[in-house]
């Protein structure tokens, strides 16, 4: 038996672990006196180390089992919470996350012990009161120490005559025989590998010659919560319970040593001395169930906390989503091929369109429940990030703070993977470039410590992540000054430059207005890698600033990627999707109320002035329009600003597939995809952001 | 399609190349046979606003939206004449899945090093003659082979 096969569950609840901790460190810090945060840091840690115990990390283990005293030393409120002791601590966690990630990779924890950070943690126990620390080591002890006086089990181990004579042979030599009853937590789910690690401490120390159930049984689950083991070896009673104590949900091991030689050919004397142990082994008891109590009532509440989840493979959805996606397309051919002309058709058409109404039901409900299930909270991602400001306000020496709202704002997985280091990089952007020193905040009159807000809410078809900061704002005249220096634009197109499209500016490959290159940021690649990635994912970047009061960059992202709802139009011969996330309104517009601004068309819509865009002409559609006393108007809406798309006729609303176009063929930016509609023939879709 | 494949059991010598033979205006054209994944008859294209002028648009093929190319404006040729003898020969390269119209699918032939020759490039050469890696003869004929990857590749 091997423990590859629990990898996997070990690395999502090491990582799982690590992340409770850090959220509640941060908390700690904020409350050192919050003795639900210290419960919790205590039960993640001691998770840890128990996992870790059990895979047969030992470095990661050793690390834990010293952060944990610490944890402990707070818990019984012999040490101080200080930001001092977090930082060690954090450092703690970012070498716990240096060996999950290495054993991912290779399955191997690597060589680093960390020993720089364990004797910081070790330092602190010592310098917080060396009274203190002595009694937390004793406590660690003091089971062992019940434990060795604590005989054999209750339940009796019949030996069969070759075991008998191994026993003797053993005794003859002068090695000590062990009756040991190994019991294992309650809450335990890898009996079967705690028990083999058992085992496995117990290789090289000496033989197990006996098990209670048999070692197969074992392997196989098919014990209770414990069993029995009969061990010859040199080593003393102690160090062989501690090698099975070591492994972590051992609840118990406890057993007596056998020294006298069982009598050839007799069972009188073996059954007088198991009555013997039966009857000490009932006066241990209680001492021995003391230390085991304690642990189901930490480790329960987070059994009980599991929510109804299951873990699935990205690549299982893919397939399932995939099928949906077929699925839509061949509905939609049932759509088309429905609306046959003609009389005779019509008394046929009704049942046959009522059935594919259910149809286009079922696969819209279906559609909208495989997306539910690609749907992640932000969270995972938002998580992160007040550890970075924390860290940033030590290596940037500025005093801020992070706020975050929307945290369970739902975005699809694979949009979840890669959006963190885009938003990773705007706060950093915030922290470093946007917030003012704290001197210069006192000047403008603002608090001295900095604010970084960072939203996450839904706005129609879109998912909008906010990264807000109340510091200087972007001082675009600099901005200019830059561009000018670097030579990306010339002093006269400086000149007539709008505030706007400075800010652009920011976003062009290898821009950096930072003064100094900073650890932080200021390398030069930035922003434009921001707007590459998230225009990748289908979104995009828009920046607001008021010098001297903060920016406001908004991240817009689509809320599913694979399928959307689209109204579908005419141009000529040829049909274009439109996406239903971004259209506002539909409008008739007589040809007689259209107006000119600056020589381009606009509308008037409720008080608002709506620049037009004739799609015929953009698209270079062949052929002309033909003539009418009116047009029809699709109005768009990206943010604040609004466009209308002049179109010919309507076809309707679709659910569609979106598709790639290839790798060879230049795409425009203002095609998104294209489709493949009932029929069988392709329709492209129009991305309206990019024309607003 | 079968034809393709008995010739491919039984001629499987080291420098022989298999090349589909089509025809493009008045001239033969080979295609390794390597890089091509399926002949379709011609179908509704759909075209594609402001791409390069030499991609016709796109088609659906079981499901999936394939560029299809023009051989013919991309040689500096005039523009493609479908009839029903006219193919969309569907191309993988690098992982991409390309179409490129030809006029006619003749045949296939088997060429090695005896019946190719490098062409000598001149100074009068034309957009063409660019993309034709050596001619090959096969029957009496010269066959022009085409540098396919480099056709579609390049911009």
């Amino acid at each position: 038996m091997d423990v590859s096969q629990y990898l996997e569950i070990f690395l999502d609840e090491s990582n799982e672990h690590l992340q409770t901790l850090s959220d509640q460190l941060i908390i700690l810090e904020k409350e050192p006196d919050n003795s639900d945060t210290i419960n919790e840091i205590f039960r993640a840690a001691h998770s840890l180390k128990g996992m870790a115990g059990t895979m047969g990390y030992k470095r990661m283990q050793n690390l834990t089992h010293d952060m944990e005293n610490v944890f402990s030393e707070v818990r019984n409120g012999n040490m101080e919470v200080n930001s001092n002791l977090v930082d060690v601590l954090f450092q703690c966690l970012d070498a716990l996350e240096t060996y999950v990630d290495n054993i991912r990779e290779t399955q191997d924890e690597g060589t680093d012990d960390n020993e720089p950070i364990i004797k910081a943690l070790n330092a602190f126990i010592a310098s917080e009161g060396k009274g203190n620390a002595a009694p937390a080591a004793k406590k660690e002890e003091a089971p062992a120490a019940t434990a060795s006086a604590a005989p054999a089990d209750d339940k009796d181990m019949p030996l069969a005559d070759f075991e008998k004579n191994a026993v003797n042979e053993a005794l003859k030599k002068n090695l000590h025989v062990y009756k040991i009853k190994v019991s294992v937590d309650e809450n335990c789910i890898l009996k079967a590998a705690r028990a083999f690690l058992v085992f496995k401490n117990l290789e090289g120390h000496g033989d197990i010659i006996k098990s209670e159930p048999s070692v197969q049984d074992i392997e196989d689950e098919k014990f209770d919560f414990d069993f029995s083991i009969i061990v010859v070896t040199e080593e003393k009673y102690d160090n062989i319970i501690a090698l099975i104590k070591n492994v972590s949900e051992i609840k118990d091991a406890a057993g007596q040593e056998i020294t006298q030689p069982f009598p050839e050919e007799q069972t009188e004397e073996a059954k007088e001395e198991k009555k013997e142990t039966s009857a000490v082994s009932q006066t241990a008891k209680p001492a021995a169930a003391k230390p085991a109590a304690k642990k189901p009532a930490s480790t329960g509440k987070t059994s009980g906390s599991v929510s109804h989840t299951v873990r699935v493979d990205i690549e299982k959805l893919d397939v399932l989503m995939n099928l949906v996606s077929e699925l839509i397309i061949a509905k939609n051919g049932l759509v088309s091929a429905s609306h046959v002309e003609g009389d005779e058709a019509a008394a046929l058409n009704q049942s046959f369109t009522e059935q594919i109404e259910y149809l286009e039901r079922v696969t819209t409900n279906l559609h909208e429940s495989v997306m539910k299930v690609r749907m992640m909270p932000i969270e995972s991602v938002f998580s992160r990030f007040p550890r970075m400001i924390r860290d940033l306000n030590k290596k940037l020496g500025k005093k801020m703070e992070l706020y975050m709202s929307g945290e369970d704002t739902e975005l699809d997985r694979t949009v979840i993977d890669e959006i963190g280091d885009p938003i990773m990089h705007l706060l950093r952007n915030s922290a470093d470039h946007g917030l003012e020193s704290a001197e210069i905040r006192k000047e403008r009159g603002k608090s001295e410590v900095g604010s970084i807000f960072l939203d996450a809410f839904q706005e129609g078809n879109n998912v909008v992540i906010e990264v807000r900061d109340d510091g200087n704002g972007i001082d675009t005249e600099k901005v200019k000054a830059k561009a000018v220096e670097k030579g990306t634009i010339t002093q006269e197109q400086a000149d007539v430059m709008t505030d706007k499209e400075a800010i652009d500016l920011l976003f062009r490959p290898s821009f950096s207005t930072a003064e100094k290159v900073t650890d932080v940021s200021g390398r030069g690649v930035g922003l434009d890698v921001v707007k590459s990635k998230i225009e990748a994912l289908g979104g995009d970047v828009e920046v607001k600033t008021k010098y001297g009061e903060g920016s406001t960059f908004s991240i817009r992202l689509p809320l599913t990627l694979a399928i959307i709802q689209a109204l579908m139009v005419k141009l000529g011969d040829e049909k274009y999707a439109i996406s239903l996330g971004s259209i506002e309104t539909i409008e008739d517009i007589p040809v007689s109320d259209i107006k000119y601004v600056h020589a381009k068309e606009v509308i008037h819509l409720r008080g608002n002035v709506i620049p037009l865009i004739r799609l015929r002409d953009l698209l270079d559609v062949p052929g002309e329009p033909e003539e009418s006393e009116n047009i029809t108007v699709v109005v768009v809406r990206k943010g604040d600003k609004q466009a209308g798309l002049v179109v010919d006729s309507l076809i309707g609303q679709m659910e569609i597939v979106i598709k790639s176009l290839g790798k060879y063929i230049r795409i425009n930016k203002m095609i998104s995809g294209a489709t493949i509609l009932g029929d069988g023939s392709v329709a492209l879709i129009i991305d309206a952001n990019t024309l607003v | 399609m079968e034809q393709v494949k008995a010739i491919t059991t039984e001629q499987e010598t080291e420098t022989a190349v298999q090349y589909i033979v089509v025809r493009i205006g008045n001239e033969q054209y080979g295609i390794n046979i390597k890089y091509i994944d399926n002949i379709v008859r011609n179908q509704k294209i759909t075209r594609v606003p402001k791409t390069q002028t030499y991609y016709k648009g796109v088609i659906n093929l079981r499901g999936e939206i394939i560029p299809v190319m023009s051989i013919r404006l991309k040689l500096g040729l005039e523009d493609d004449e479908f009839t029903d003898k006219t193919r969309i020969i569907i191309v993988k390269i690098e992982g991409a899945t390309i179409g490129v119209i030809v006029d006619q699918v003749r045949e296939v032939v088997t060429l090695d090093d005896d019946n190719t020759e490098k062409i000598t490039r001149t100074s009068r050469d034309d957009a063409a003659s660019g993309y034709i890696s050596s001619i090959g003869k096969s029957k009496g004929e010269l066959i022009s082979l085409l540098d396919i990857v480099g056709l579609i590749v390049e911009n």
